[in-house]
Parts: structure tokens; C-alpha cells; sequence
């Protein structure tokens, strides 16, 4: 494929407020589409804000909106579209808007210093700490995130509810803490901070978040569902708390 | 640059491709089973037919049923059985965690699809009543394990004709039924937990952990099972309805 025009729709504006605005520009075989914002960006919008840093989907900067879907542009690429069909652009929704793409991410971060960290286990009698391969397996998918807060953005309990921010960390921070909990090392109880402060009970398992992490991290089935069930565990639980059932001493 | 007139929050998706196909999918088919079994227990008449149990009536526990499996409830009860067991399976499937994703998208549109916005402005999910509630999921699971019971005794049932040993194509489909319904009930993330998913150290629970791989395994394809679960076990209902009511009849292999 020579290079070939495509029509690219992209978000201008700042907290203020903004517009889409259309380019048509020549794209290159096997372009993704962080190149054609780039090319954008060079030869016809010299001023135009857009976060990227490795193009290779390890990074986790570039996430946007791509026809309405949250993507990494970098990962997406040109020919996946109609030949024609007029691309969307735009900025992630759920964090404030500082220019054009670019969006300020803080909330991330100031949920994940809510997060306890890994406190190990004492040492065993011979002075090591052992871990097998069966226990750390699990913990391992969750340890593939990159950061890029597209679940975070997919999420309609902040997207779409912006005053639930306070009360809710979202799915990258369920992720942590899953790896966090699931360690079998880790001597730290997160159970009471992720009914409370995290708000795990917010969350609608509507998977949103696992359909669009590009690391393909299971989000719903293998972090947040198994911290439900561990907070029904303490409870809403009744009977295995009286049989004893799930218990601490059992882990 | 272009006038700053606009705001993304004005859009309420700006998603170009068709996600309305599959919240509108669930809602015809959900929706369907819904009526459907909701009309199938009302009728109570031609729910057995020697035989074949239908599932919407097992274990039949009132003294009023067309075929008694355990005699628990008097003649006092003069409505139809089903509703006596109804509820477990009901309730099983109303708090699955799959189901949940796909009533809550189709049905209350919280989100209707990825991007596209809540159709409610206030949102509080699963952390108050009544979806609180979801949280006993489990037992549930446990309850449903024993209707399972049931409905493995009744697909054994289906070989002793009244004139012996037997076997028809109602065999296979109260068997299949029973088959689908272990593996959507063994699949459940709450029966992941269970067998094992609590733990956070596998290597000193070497059985519960193969357990817990086998159903983690099963619980891949969890969704899968919910929908073929369902609509077969309709379609077993159906099928004794029909036969029971003449309309078609029994092929019997031998
Ligand atoms: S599954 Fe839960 S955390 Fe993930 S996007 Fe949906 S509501 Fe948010
Ligand atoms: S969990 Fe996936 S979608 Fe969420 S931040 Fe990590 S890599 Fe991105
Ligand atoms: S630029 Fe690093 S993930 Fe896209
Ligand atoms: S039955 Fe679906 S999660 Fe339990």
C-alpha cells in the first residue's frame, strides 16, 4: 500500500472547552495511529497536545479514544479502518481535560497511595521465605499493567458519575490490590479498605474494564470478582463464619 | 484551531459501531426465557409425562404434584410446585456474576455498552440494597447444587418406562439438561472461591488447588454455559409440555 489520504476527526480544546476539527493527511503502510496524529502534528497542527512515549504499547501514555473506543493509539493501527471512513479522535473522558489528548491522570495516583503496600511475611526458622510456582502463577497476570487507565476511563462508575470519585479507586487499583491480597508473602489485611475506602460494592461486573486493557489482564473474573467474594467472606457471610469456613488461618 | 463550543461530556457515546445489537440481543432472549418460565410454572398441568420430569417442576415437593419426588410440603399447598423450587434456580442465575453484567447493561442500560453513557444519572451499583444483595450469591450456589441432585435422579428416572428399561430421545434430553446445568453450576466464580480461590497459598492445599484449576478452567467459558444452560433447560420443559399435551411424540430407541 503507497501512501494513501485518510480523514482523521480530532479533539481540540482544553478545560474550557473544545471542538473536533478535520485533517486529511497522507498515511504510510503500516501506520498505527499515534503515527498519523504525529504526522498531524508536524506538517498541519504544530500545537497540537498529544502524551506518547514509546510506541510500542509498553508505556501506557498514548490512551485515547478511537472511534468513541478507549484505545492505545499506538497499538491501533490504519489498515483495521474502512478505507474512507473518517476516524475519531479524541481525549480520554474520565479525567479533566488539559489540552487537546492530553488529560491529567493524578486520580490514579492518589488512589494508589491509598493502597498499603507489601509487608512480608517473618522469616522462616531456616531465616529464608519460600514461594512456589502454583501461588505466585496467579498473582503474576496482574503484575502485566502498564498504567494506561484505560479501564479507569472505561469505567461508567467515575465516567459517567463523576462525584462517585471519592468513593471508588477503580479497576487498575482493583488489580493491585488483587495482587497485593493474593500474595503469599504478604502479611497485609486490605479486606475492610476494599469494601470502604476502595468501594469495591460499586462496581457492576459489567466488564467494561477487561474488554478494553490491552494487556489482556482478566480484570473482572480474576481480580475484582474474587475480592467480592472476599468481602462477602467477612461480610456477608454468616454461616462460614460460624463454621469457620474461608478463614484467615486456612490461607 | 476550531471554537471552544463543545464539551465531550455532550455526547453521550461517540461510538460509531452497532453496540446496541447485543444489550438488545439479551433483553429478547432474557427476557423471553423470563415469560416463558414464568407461564410454564403458572400452568401447572403437563409437566409430566411417564417418564419424564420437566425441570421447572423438580424435585416436585408438594403432595399436589403430577409425580412426587420427596413429600415435604402438604396438600394445604394447592398452587403450582414449581414455585416451591423456582426460586433457587432463579435466584441462582438473578445473582451470577455473568448474568449480572448482562441484566444490568440490557436491562437497566448502567452502561448500556463500553462508552456509552448511563441511562440513570444517580449510581451507587451493588454497594446498598436491594443489589446489596448479589452478595449472597453463594448460597445460592449451594442450594442449587442440591437441586442438581435432583435433576441428575430425574435424567436416571428417564430409562424406567412403565413397561421396564427403557430409553427415548426425552432420555437424552433430560441427561443433556442435567449435563449443561453441572457445567454452568461448576463454572460459577462463587464455586471458584470455594474450592480454593480463597486461599492465597495453593503449595500446602495440593487437592484444593487442582480443584480450583479444574473449575478455573470451567469458568472461562462460564458464559457460554449460562446461555446454553438456559435455553436448553427451557427447551426440556417444552419438550415434556408438548408430549405431555399430545402434540408430538416420544421416539424410543428401545
Ligand atoms: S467491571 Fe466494574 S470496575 Fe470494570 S468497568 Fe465495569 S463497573 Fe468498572
Ligand atoms: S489493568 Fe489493563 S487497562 Fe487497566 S491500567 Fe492496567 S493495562 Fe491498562
Ligand atoms: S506510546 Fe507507549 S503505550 Fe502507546
Ligand atoms: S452462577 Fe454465574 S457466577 Fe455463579
Amino acid at each position: 500500500m503507497a501512501a494513501q489520504d485518510v480523514n482523521m476527526r480530532v479533539w481540540r480544546g482544553d478545560a474550557s472547552g473544545g471542538g473536533f476539527k478535520d485533517y486529511r493527511i497522507a498515511a504510510g503502510e503500516g501506520m498505527v495511529v499515534l503515527d498519523v496524529i504525529h504526522a498531524i502534528q508536524a506538517q498541519q497542527a504544530n500545537d497540537l497536545a498529544v502524551r506518547w512515549n514509546c510506541k510500542a504499547g509498553k508505556c501506557g501514555s498514548c490512551s485515547a479514544e478511537i472511534n468513541g473506543k478507549p484505545r492505545l493509539m499506538c497499538m491501533t493501527r490504519m489498515n483495521t479502518f474502512q478505507p474512507g471512513e473518517t476516524i475519531t479522535v479524541s481525549p480520554i473522558k474520565t479525567f479533566p481535560i488539559i489540552r487537546d489528548l492530553v488529560t491529567d491522570v493524578s486520580y490514579n495516583y492518589e488512589k494508589a497511595r491509598q493502597v498499603p503496600a507489601f509487608k512480608p511475611k517473618p522469616k522462616e526458622a531456616d531465616g529464608t521465605r519460600r514461594m512456589f510456582q502454583e501461588d505466585i502463577d496467579r498473582v503474576q497476570e496482574f503484575h502485566k499493567c502498564i498504567e494506561c487507565f484505560l479501564c479507569q476511563d472505561v469505567c461508567h462508575v467515575i465516567r459517567d458519575h463523576n462525584d462517585n470519585k471519592k468513593a471508588f479507586a477503580g479497576p487498575r487499583i482493583f488489580v493491585r490490590l488483587a495482587a497485593l491480597e493474593m500474595h503469599p508473602l504478604d502479611a497485609n489485611d486490605r479486606i475492610d479498605l476494599i469494601k470502604e475506602k476502595a468501594g469495591i460494592g460499586y462496581c457492576n461486573i459489567t466488564k467494561c474494564c477487561t474488554e478494553v486493557c490491552p494487556e489482556h489482564i482478566h480484570i473482572t473474573d480474576n481480580a475484582i470478582i474474587p475480592l467480592k467474594e472476599r468481602v462477602a467472606d467477612r461480610y456477608y457471610d454468616p454461616i462460614a463464619k460460624l463454621l469457620g469456613l474461608f478463614s484467615q488461618k486456612n490461607k | 484551531m476550531s471554537d471552544k463550543t463543545l464539551t465531550l461530556n455532550q455526547f453521550r457515546t461517540l461510538r460509531k459501531d452497532a453496540w446496541w445489537k447485543e444489550p438488545l440481543l439479551v433483553v429478547v432472549v432474557l427476557g423471553g426465557f423470563a415469560i416463558y418460565a414464568t407461564w410454564a410454572a403458572f400452568q401447572n398441568a403437563h409437566y409430566y409425562v411417564a417418564p419424564y420430569l420437566s425441570p421447572f417442576y423438580s424435585p416436585c415437593l408438594a403432595e399436589n404434584c403430577d409425580h412426587l419426588t420427596l413429600p415435604l410440603v402438604g396438600s394445604w399447598w394447592n398452587l403450582s410446585p414449581a414455585f416451591l423450587i423456582l426460586w433457587v434456580p432463579g435466584g441462582f442465575r438473578a445473582t451470577c456474576y455473568y448474568y449480572r453484567k448482562a441484566y444490568y447493561r440490557s436491562f437497566f442500560l448502567s452502561p448500556p455498552a463500553c462508552a456509552v453513557r448511563d441511562a440513570a444519572k444517580n449510581y451507587s451499583g451493588e454497594s446498598r440494597f436491594p443489589f446489596l444483595l448479589q452478595n449472597l450469591h453463594r448460597y445460592f450456589f449451594y442450594l442449587s447444587i442440591v437441586i442438581l441432585v435432583f435433576l441428575w435422579w430425574d435424567a436416571i428416572l428417564a430409562f424406567r418406562f412403565p413397561e421396564g428399561f427403557g430409553m427415548g430421545v426425552g432420555t437424552i434430553v433430560l441427561i443433556v439438561n442435567a449435563f449443561l446445568l453441572t457445567l454452568f453450576s461448576l463454572s460459577c466464580n462463587s464455586c471458584r472461591h470455594i474450592s480454593g480461590g480463597y486461599l492465597n497459598s495453593f503449595h500446602s492445599a495440593p487437592l484444593r488447588y487442582k480443584f480450583w484449576s479444574f473449575v478455573s478452567r470451567l469458568n472461562l467459558r462460564h458464559m457460554e454455559y449460562a446461555w446454553v444452560s438456559l435455553i436448553w433447560v427451557a427447551l426440556t420443559d417444552l419438550y415434556v409440555r408438548l408430549l405431555s399435551m399430545g402434540v408430538i411424540h416420544d421416539l424410543r430407541f428401545f
